[in-house]
């Protein structure tokens, strides 16, 4: 072991311990129950950060430092994949030349979810590929980044595939330093670093990530639980089918159980609104139940899901035929509501095993005519049946679980036993947001789909995955919580300062003997772990876009328990030289500022009149200044112009 | 690789064998074979898998490209006789729970 490991070990267990010797106290000893309604929520958000903290210090247990890759085997094939959706055609130009030019053999494709001609006409004109959907998807839902991916998947052959943005310039050597590590046949993915070039070094917008693409990423990786983060991956082609084809296999299990589940209470229900003297339709709906019972036994048995399907979709297609004759007055209103069965497949936002149990509950009470009953049972096993019609592609290999595919792939490739390598070098040149606006729909999007995933596959109880492997993965979805601590840490001070309410029992010498060095070694884990890279700007935004994580945290659940779309906010694509600062976009940190300046003012007054204690006000306030610094950061970026670099960079444009 | 047989029994059904290993290199084409085949008329068809030595899970994918084809067009698909080392694929990727190898071409379509 490294003596830089050994280090960050010996800190990462003094920092446990220090912190849930404090945590531990300020629950049992300290909370001033009295005043329950903001030293509870404090409490709370100390024990999250802690959490957080243990996270943290589990993820740098295992650092991995991977150093120079085994060197590249020849003859492997290779694709380079560029999704671009509306991204300038210069710049997907320019990280497609780029793209062309990596030395290892490969072929170079640029995947235009777009289907620009223009584009098309300047790829060819320079032998690179071009690839959009294919006619399958016509009228189907899209699934965005991930389905542009999975349909290039079936349209190209290589073995190995480079993602990259369309913003992501590769260098050459990229494949060179990155396939060697595949020579290990259960190495899945490959992931390097984004790195941004049009950033200054006060990285005003927080774009670089060097905490992430760096010891998190490594630490991750020591668990065998390195992520894939969208662009800059190199990833085995065997690996992402076979992810693919079980997917397929386990939602058509689901699916087609949940059918027949609904396909008997409709049955039921129709013949409960029958006429008993309707003797032909009862016999036919009665021959329908007794299919559903047999299908039911037919996948107790293991019968092979095509087969079941197969012979229960000839059977009621034939006693459909026999009924038509019998019943066709109250059909009609039924046809609206069989209507909707089509529809639910087309959902984007959900997989085939999703479909809505509610609307299937809704489905089974509803008072069925006969036929309308049939139908709707013939509906049924058509959306769910395992030619999955209600999808472009049966196969879909990238998660379209999410708005980040990446995580929930990579957390699906994890589950199947494959390994993934995270290689700290910059491999390729990025370009970042330059503007607010831009930048907060960015992370916006990023917490949505993380938060996405945590509600819909929630790592945690991923039981093909090992236990680290599932905190990794929990681990950063718990960072994207932390919107809700920093209401209570901005609240804290403020009630005390205005009101002289101490939401701990004592400002106490014990209080500090245990908090302090807690802090103080916790600062210093991040100062060993980060070895020189700066983490102060990640710190600030962790806390000062807190509006943005609690409107991910809130609209991914409304996603994924109420069916509400994800609301993206629409931002202009180009950067806004001739406006002012978008102050508007940030207005909840403003007013948290005011309050937090107006609380000092009336701290001052409260104490000059003998209504505060000199060290509370004190320790308050200091409080208060941190806070301030933290928040700073958002007057900075709100009032950034975009990079003015050296030279000319050819960047008038952005895009997410 | 690998080369595809293609067929049609008396009874209608398209017959096609692919040839030695089945692989994301053919996995394409195998499938445009199939769509190929129901396009034509012929809706119901088994993949005999007698002569292939290996298959990968792009070749799966293919498969289920096919199935979904003939079902769309209201026929079906069947694989027929895989070898051992076929059929390990199938379990890895649970796709013996979507599709039962039958034992022979002719009594693929028998049920």
């Amino acid at each position: 072991m490294s003596r830089r490991l050994l280090l960050i070990r010996g800190i990462v267990l003094v920092t446990a311990i220090l912190g849930i010797n404090y945590v531990v106290w300020r629950w049992l000893f300290s909370v001033h129950w009295g005043a329950w309604w903001i030293a509870v929520p404090l409490v709370v958000a100390e024990t999250y950060s802690l959490i957080d903290s243990l996270l943290f210090g589990m993820t740098v247990w295992r650092l991995k430092e991977r150093g120079d890759p085994p060197p590249a085997p020849p003859d492997l094939t290779v694709d380079v994949l560029i999704a671009t959706y509306n991204e300038p055609i210069e710049l997907v130009m320019a990280t497609a030349r780029a793209a062309r030019e990596i030395r290892y053999p490969h072929e170079t494709w640029i995947l235009d979810d777009g289907d620009r001609a223009e584009l098309r006409a300047a790829a060819e004109a320079e032998g690179i590929g071009w690839i959009t959907r294919s006619a399958d998807w016509s009228g189907m839902p899209r699934h965005a980044k991930a389905g542009n991916l999975n349909n290039a998947l079936l349209q190209t052959e290589g073995e190995f595939l480079l993602i990259l943005d369309a913003d992501q310039v590769p260098l050459p050597e990229i494949l060179d330093r990155t396939l060697g590590y595949f020579t290990d046949e259960r190495m899945a993915l490959v992931q390097t670093p984004q790195w941004f070039v049009n950033v200054p070094a006060s990285d005003p917008l927080g774009s670089q990530a060097p905490l992430f693409y760096g010891p998190i990423q490594q630490g991750k990786d020591g668990w065998n639980a390195a992520f894939f983060c969208g662009s800059n991956a190199v990833i085995r082609r065997d690996a992402l089918m076979q992810l693919g084809v079980s997917r397929y296999a386990h939602e058509i299990e689901v699916a087609v159980h949940r059918a027949l589940r609904t396909a008997r209470s409709v049955i039921r229900e129709a013949l409960k609104n029958t006429d008993p003297d309707q003797h032909e339709v009862r016999q036919a709906l009665g021959e329908i139940q007794y299919d559903i019972d047999r299908a039911g036994r037919e996948l107790a048995r293991d019968v092979a899901l095509s087969d079941v399907t197969f012979r229960f979709q000839q059977r009621v297609s034939s006693i459909r035929r026999r009924m038509v004759a019998a019943d066709l007055r109250t059909l009609h209103e039924d046809l609206a509501v069989i209507a909707t069965l089509d529809r639910l497949a087309d959902d984007p936002d959900t997989t085939l095993a999703d479909v809505d149990e509610s609307v299937l509950a809704q489905m089974a009470h509803r008072d069925w005519s006969p036929l309308g009953a049939v139908e709707t049972v013939e509906a049924l096993v058509r959306a769910v049946d395992i030619d999955r019609a209600g999808e472009a592609q049966p196969i879909m290999p990238l998660a379209t679980i999410s708005v980040t595919e990446d995580m929930a792939t990579c957390m699906r490739l994890h589950g199947m036993g494959w390994r993934t390598a995270y290689h700290d070098e910059v491999l390729a040149h990025g370009l970042a947001p330059e503007d607010l606006p831009t930048m907060l729909t960015q992370r916006l999007r990023w917490a949505q789909g993380t938060v996405q995933v945590m509600f819909r596959e929630n790592p945690l109880v991923q039981r093909r995955l090992s236990w680290p492997q599932r905190l990794m993965y929990f681990a950063t979805m718990w960072s994207y919580l932390s919107g809700f601590a920093a209401l209570v840490y901005i609240g804290a001070p403020v009630v005390y300062l205005t009101l002289g309410v101490l939401p701990v029992q004592a400002l106490s010498t014990d209080f500090f003997l245990r908090l302090v060095p807690f802090l103080v070694v916790n600062q210093l884990l991040f100062f060993v772990v980060a070895n020189g890279r700066p983490t102060w700007r990640g710190q600030q935004y962790s806390l000062a876009l807190f509006p943005v994580w609690i409107k991910a945290f809130t609209s991914a659940f409304g996603n994924v328990y109420r069916g509400r779309t994800l609301d993206f906010a629409v931002t202009k694509k180009t950067r806004t030289e001739h406006e002012g600062p978008r102050w508007d976009l940030v207005r909840p940190q403003l007013i948290a500022m005011g309050l937090l300046a107006l609380a000092v003012v009336i701290g001052g007054v409260r104490l000059a009149v003998g209504q505060a204690t000199p060290f509370g006000t004190a320790f308050n306030i200091v409080w208060v200044l941190f806070d301030l610094l933290i928040f700073s950061i958002i007057i900075r970026a709100a009032r950034y112009r975009g990079y003015e670099p050296a030279t000319p960079h050819a960047t008038e444009e952005r895009h997410e | 690789m690998s080369e595809f047989d293609v067929r049609t029994t008396d009874d209608g059904v398209g017959v096609v064998t692919p040839r030695g290993r089945l692989t994301m290199v053919t996995a394409r084409r195998f499938r445009e074979v199939i769509t190929e085949l129901v396009a034509a008329g012929t809706t119901r068809v088994v993949v005999d898998l007698a002569e292939t030595t290996f298959l990968d899970s792009s070749a799966l994918g293919a498969l289920v490209g096919g199935l979904k084809a003939a079902r769309l067009a209201g026929g079906d698909l069947r694989i027929a006789r895989p070898t051992p080392a076929v059929l390990s694929v199938f379990e890895l990727t649970n796709m013996d729970r979507v599709l039962r190898p039958r034992d022979s071409v002719e009594g693929a379509f028998d049920v």
